[in-house]
């Protein structure tokens, strides 16, 4: 059996014009070692001759295209009559016209200290769009106060309908669970030291100061930033956000205000709910494993929560509500005009969302803490 | 005109008369939606003005460029409704924030801007419920709800078919004859060069620049030949359509 033979080719001057001499069989990987033409042919003609060419595949035309397309976009005349019909047809089309616009070429990618260098210029950038954005956030309000915002009270409205009722059944779940679990391993402390009736101080100042505001943040950081960010960044990819700037409106007034005002309005009623919820159902656990009855454990409940305790929940709750709504709005408004772009901004506002309450709620209780609340 | 280090055009300069047709052309990436941004306010020049009834649109205060903005209406590229409301609501919320007209007769002025472009009985629809074309359609009734004097409109006849697309050169040409209205249009559609301009700007792709400004009856008999190719492109493959169907 005859073996093929091997694809050959080499480049000579051949009078005013470079000759590249194309035979052998050409399939398979071997046409990706078909060298480039030498720096005079730029100034010459080109000729190629494929008459000894036995056999070939599509990987000789994407082969001689890569070779040739520079010489081709200035102007230097090929010609490529000895080609096979498949492969010359090919080339006419794909090569470009003398002339043409040099081709896109990506940035070759950085690595080590440039890589980190680009990284932190990108971070910084960040930084000051989020400063930026919450000075606009600052103005507008100040707006509001002064009777001159652009906001419509329908926008709020809407925004108010679509925050609150939908997040009450998740609420519930996972505020019961939280107080239930408080109570369950509170009393297991407790009930060492005979204290059972404690266990609802604990379930009522952990949820009301700390733990109803911190579950409502995270349910609506995953419910409402999230949906924040999608619609914003939804908008922008359909040039709606440009729509409304080109008619002279403040995207912030019109787009971003009313989501959070929104927020910060639902959020108490939210918190209330999520705190209510939690400590009935701390009140299982401590009738049915700890022997305290429901009376007891109510009175004990009241008894425990102070307007402090109050107060404090209710601010941060709030502060998270602000928080949230801010990082959903930020990161859609400034998201990019493609739909990969839309789903970053979704989960980017989840995660900043969450380290943003994360760190408000740990920097608040160490401040509250330190004052003596 | 740059994306930070990016130049996407230079010097380019050009003035608009008064009622004049101005059609921008050239190959994609020839930067033609980027002029376009910065002659509609999001995109400042990194060096130069644009200036609008010898105002610069990019230095004032609040007030005037508001003020400025909304003597023109913008039609983009994808629509750009603003898909929460209802096609009607898209249409009369300019209005409710420029206007002091009352309900009924903002309504009333929508419906006629949309019976203008066809799409009578969609003022209740949501723009999800509307093929490309038609939200192509609604976006120009929007544009029109102010009445502006200046009109600037993003490819606003790919996607249409051939006889809405026919129609919304008559309309654009209705809307000069009628209302004196001035308009500027991107396109890639050779047929409607030819059928509204009063001028053509060419911007090439290879040069970033404008390479030729005139009516495009003179640019397509004496222009450059890389304008001449593009203009005779089109108007070949409408005639070589034409001629099939025939």
């Amino acid at each position: 059996m005859n073996r093929p033979p091997s694809p050959t080719h080499h480049w000579h001057a051949q009078g005013t014009e470079w000759a590249l001499v194309l035979a052998g069989d050409w399939r398979g990987g071997a046409a990706a070692a078909l060298s480039a033409p030498p720096a005079a042919a730029a100034g010459a003609g080109v000729v190629v001759l494929a008459q000894d060419l036995s056999d070939w595949d599509a990987g000789l035309a994407a082969a001689l295209r890569e070779r040739l397309a520079p010489l081709a976009r200035l102007g230097v005349p090929l010609q490529l009559d000895s080609l096979p019909q498949d492969v010359r047809a090919t080339l006419t089309l794909a090569l470009p016209q003398a002339g043409a616009a040099s081709p896109l070429v990506a940035p070759p990618p950085l690595h080590g200290l440039a890589a980190l260098g680009q990284r932190l210029a990108e971070a910084g950038g960040q930084m000051l769009l989020t400063a930026t954005f919450l000075g606009e956030v600052l103005l507008a309000l100040g707006r509001l106060l002064r009777g001159k915002s652009g906001l419509q009270r329908i926008d709020l409205w809407r925004q108010i309908e679509q925050c609150g009722p939908l997040s009450l059944p998740i609420v519930a779940l996972t505020s019961g669970l939280v107080g239930l679990l408080l109570a369950y391993m509170g009393g297991a402390q407790l009930d060492r030291l005979g204290a059972q009736r404690f266990i609802a101080d604990i379930v009522t100042v952990g949820m009301v100061r700390e733990l109803a505001g911190l579950m409502t943040g995270v349910i609506l950081a995953g419910r409402i930033g999230s949906a924040f960010a999608a619609q914003l960044a939804t908008m922008n990819a359909g040039e709606e956000v440009d729509a409304l700037r080109v008619l002279g409106v403040n995207p912030i007034d019109h787009l971003v205000l009313p989501r959070v005002l929104a927020l910060v309005i639902v959020a108490p009623l939210v918190w209330a709910y999520a705190a209510l919820v939690g400590v009935l159902a701390g009140a299982l656990p401590t009738a049915l494993v700890y022997g305290v009855g429901l009376r007891e454990y109510l009175s004990q409940c009241l008894e425990a929560l102070t307007w402090t305790h109050l107060w404090i929940g209710l601010f941060k709750c709030v502060v998270y509500a602000a928080l949230l709504a801010l990082a959903g709005c930020r990161e859609g408004l400034h998201a990019g005009r493609n739909a990969q772009a839309v789903g970053a901004a979704t989960t980017a506002a989840v995660v900043k969302g969450l380290v943003w309450i994360i760190t408000a709620a740990t920097l608040s209780t160490i401040v509250f803490q330190s004052l003596g609340f | 005109m740059a994306y930070g280090t990016d130049v996407v055009l230079h010097d380019i300069s050009f003035e608009i008369a008064p009622g004049e047709i101005f059609v921008v052309v050239g190959a994609s990436g020839s930067g033609k939606s980027s002029l376009l941004r910065h002659l509609i306010g999001l995109q400042p020049p990194a060096q130069g003005q644009v200036r609008i009834e010898g105002q610069d649109l990019y230095v004032g205060d609040q007030a005037s460029l508001s003020g400025l903005r909304r003597r023109f209406g913008v039609m983009f590229q994808a629509g750009a409704l603003w898909s929460a409301m209802s096609v009607g609501e898209n249409l009369v919320l300019p209005m409710r924030l420029f206007t002091r007209l009352p309900r009924q007769a903002r309504e009333q002025r929508a419906r006629l801007k949309l019976a203008l472009v066809g799409l009578d009985g969609a003022f209740d629809l949501m723009p999800a419920q509307l093929s490309g074309g038609m939200r192509k359609r609604a976006a120009l009734a929007r544009a029109l709800a102010l009445d502006p004097a200046l009109l600037f409109l993003d490819e606003p006849g790919s996607g249409l078919d051939p006889v809405n697309a026919a129609r919304l050169d008559g309309l654009i040409l209705q809307l000069r004859e009628q209302l004196g209205t001035t308009v500027v249009l991107v396109t890639h559609e050779i047929d409607s060069v030819f059928a509204v301009a009063d001028r053509v700007l060419f911007l090439d792709e290879v040069d970033k620049t404008m390479t030729a400004l005139d009516s495009p009856q003179v640019l397509l008999a004496s222009g450059p030949v890389r304008v001449r190719e593009f203009l005779q492109r089109g108007h070949g493959a409408t005639v070589a359509a034409a001629v099939a169907r025939a």
